[in-house]
């Protein structure tokens, strides 16, 4: 169980994160939607350790994880699998090495099985014969498949994607909705998953939270969010100018 | 008065932030040396290092260690001649690439081709978010990308000094013996006569120094970055300028030491 309390951060004298308070369930699909620029990707990172807040508490099973040293952060990190915005792959390894990473780092598998693994977890995400290009030789939305195949690897209970359709052609989003939806049934994980794409999120989401101003105004099933009369995700879902988001 | 105040305010800052930096050094080449003894070492990241730091800079050694035992022999020429005493030149030339040049000149040069790299490879890993992967995979950074660095740093600067200091001397010899014709003979026995292992030993000491610090201020420089392509550009020049500084500086104090 995931437990974000009270969570601020800032960045100089901008306030990301006001105070932010979000259960996220085992076992379940979390879909944190929001305006660019709102905080969602500072969030995520703030649920794996990458920030630390300025007061606040991330609870990963009950253990708050600023507590942690090292080695138990590492032991809680193991958990976990994680899709970059940017995809963050290796730009001095190729994708067989990228999606391999984890699998060399901390199983003692054989080399045979390994690469077994990585064409696998390939073909999962609709890439096959790409193994010994690099990183740079690929399109965005490749690199975003990749780093879903290396996110996915290791077998983790807990998987974190930060826009994991973004730039993906609409056939390709569908299929790797699929891919989240299946391969979180399959092995009952807890995914958490940001998405700016209204098709996406009721598909994928068990629970949709909405960012709002460094806060989560609302929260809920898919059901309750299309039924939901609060203004900020109304405006947000129809994609409307007039309301209380303001953009210019 | 305030002019005064607000100088003296600035000057006071900047010698803060740089012992604080120095201190954020120290700590990054004490965890080097806690990553460096808890096993699996990376040999293939290792190696990998070592051929980009020494293999690939022995060309740039070769071509100003040669030019600059050249020039010294040229130079000492001049002054010599003047109470006779030309075969004095290739021990001189032998004295000051081994004790001096061969290690500053190699590891300004390593600093300026192989500590800048790592500068801006590290500070693009930063920017890009792939030492948040690593980190996020539970694998340190330290350990995968500094560790090795670090290593191939203090291994292959003696190595790359020796290659200097050979061709120092043979350069050195080139223009004494042919071009200025010096005598043969006593050029090379006063070399023998006159330097001992201990010079040797002096210099290649110091170069493993310089190793050690154009790794970490290259590897310290790029993990800081922040603030894309830009940030990244001016990590690099940063660590250039301080590597050079420190060998430079730390020169002076080391051959004090040692003398
Ligand atoms: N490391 C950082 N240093 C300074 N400011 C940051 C940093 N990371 C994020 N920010 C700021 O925090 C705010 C939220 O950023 P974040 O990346 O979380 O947005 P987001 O909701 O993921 O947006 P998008 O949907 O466009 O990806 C931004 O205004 C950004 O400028
Ligand atoms: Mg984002």
């Amino acid at each position: 169980m995931i437990k974000l309390v009270g969570i601020h951060k800032s960045f100089g004298r901008q306030k990301v994160l006001d105070g932010l308070s979000l259960d996220i369930e085992d076992g379940k699909t979390t879909v944190i939607i929001g305006g660019s620029g709102g905080g969602k990707s500072v969030l995520l990172k703030h649920i794996i350790g990458l920030l630390k807040p300025d007061s606040g508490q991330v609870l990963i099973d009950g253990v708050d994880i600023a507590s942690l040293n090292d080695r138990d952060l590492n032991e809680i990190r193991k958990k976990f699998g994680m899709l970059f915005q940017e995809a963050a792959l290796f730009d001095s390894m190729n994708v067989m090495e990228n999606v391999a990473f984890p699998l060399r780092e901390h199983t003692g598998k054989k080399e045979k099985e390994i690469r077994e693994i990585v064409k696998e977890k390939l073909k999962a995400v609709g890439l096959t014969g790409v193994e010994d290009k690099m990183p740079s030789e690929l399109s965005g939305g490749m690199r975003k498949r990749v780093g879903l195949a290396r996110a996915i690897a290791m077998q983790p209970q807990i998987v974190l994607f930060d826009e994991p359709t973004t730039g993906l052609d609409p056939v390709m989003t569908e299929a790797i909705n699929e891919l989240i939806v299946e391969t979180q049934r399959n092995f009952d994980l807890t995914c958490v998953v940001i998405s700016h794409d209204v098709q996406s999120i009721f598909t994928v989401g068990h629970k949709i939270a909405m960012l709002y101003k460094g806060k989560i105004v609302e929260y809920g099933t898919p059901e309750e969010i299309k039924s939901s009369s609060d203004p900020v995700l109304r405006q947000f879902l129809s994609g409307s100018l007039e309301g209380p988001i303001s953009v210019i | 008065m305030n002019k005064i105040a607000a100088t003296v305010d600035n000057f006071g800052r900047a010698i803060l932030e740089n012992i604080e930096e120095m201190g954020r050094i120290l700590l990054l080449f004490l965890s080097v040396l806690m990553w460096m003894v808890r096993p699996p070492l990376k040999l293939r990241l290792i190696f990998k290092q070592m051929e980009f730091v020494g293999v690939k800079s022995i060309f740039v050694v070769v071509l100003t260690g040669t030019f600059t035992g050249m020039v010294m022999a040229l130079q000492g020429y001049y002054g010599f001649k003047m109470f006779n005493a030309e075969s004095l030149v290739g021990s001189t030339v032998a004295l000051g690439m081994t004790r001096e040049l061969g290690p500053v000149l190699t590891a300004l040069m390593v600093t300026a081709r192989a500590g800048s790299a790592m500068a801006a490879e590290l500070g693009t890993m930063r920017v890009t978010e792939q030492i948040d992967a690593l980190y996020v995979m539970a694998a340190n950074p330290v350990k995968h990308l500094i560790v090795p660095r670090v290593i191939a740093g203090v291994l292959m600067l003696p190595l790359l000094t020796v290659v200097s200091d050979f061709m120092g001397i043979l350069g050195g010899y080139f223009v004494g013996v042919p071009v200025l014709g010096i005598n043969s003979g006593a050029f090379i026995s006063n070399i023998t006569k006159l330097v001992d292992l201990g010079d040797i030993y002096h210099g290649l000491t110091k170069a493993a120094f310089f190793g050690l610090i154009l790794s970490l201020v290259g590897c310290h420089k790029g993990f800081i970055a922040t603030g894309g392509a830009e940030g990244v550009g001016r990590a690099t020049t940063e660590a250039v300028v301080l590597a050079s500084v420190s060998i430079l500086i730390s020169d002076y104090f080391l051959t004090a030491i040692m003398f």
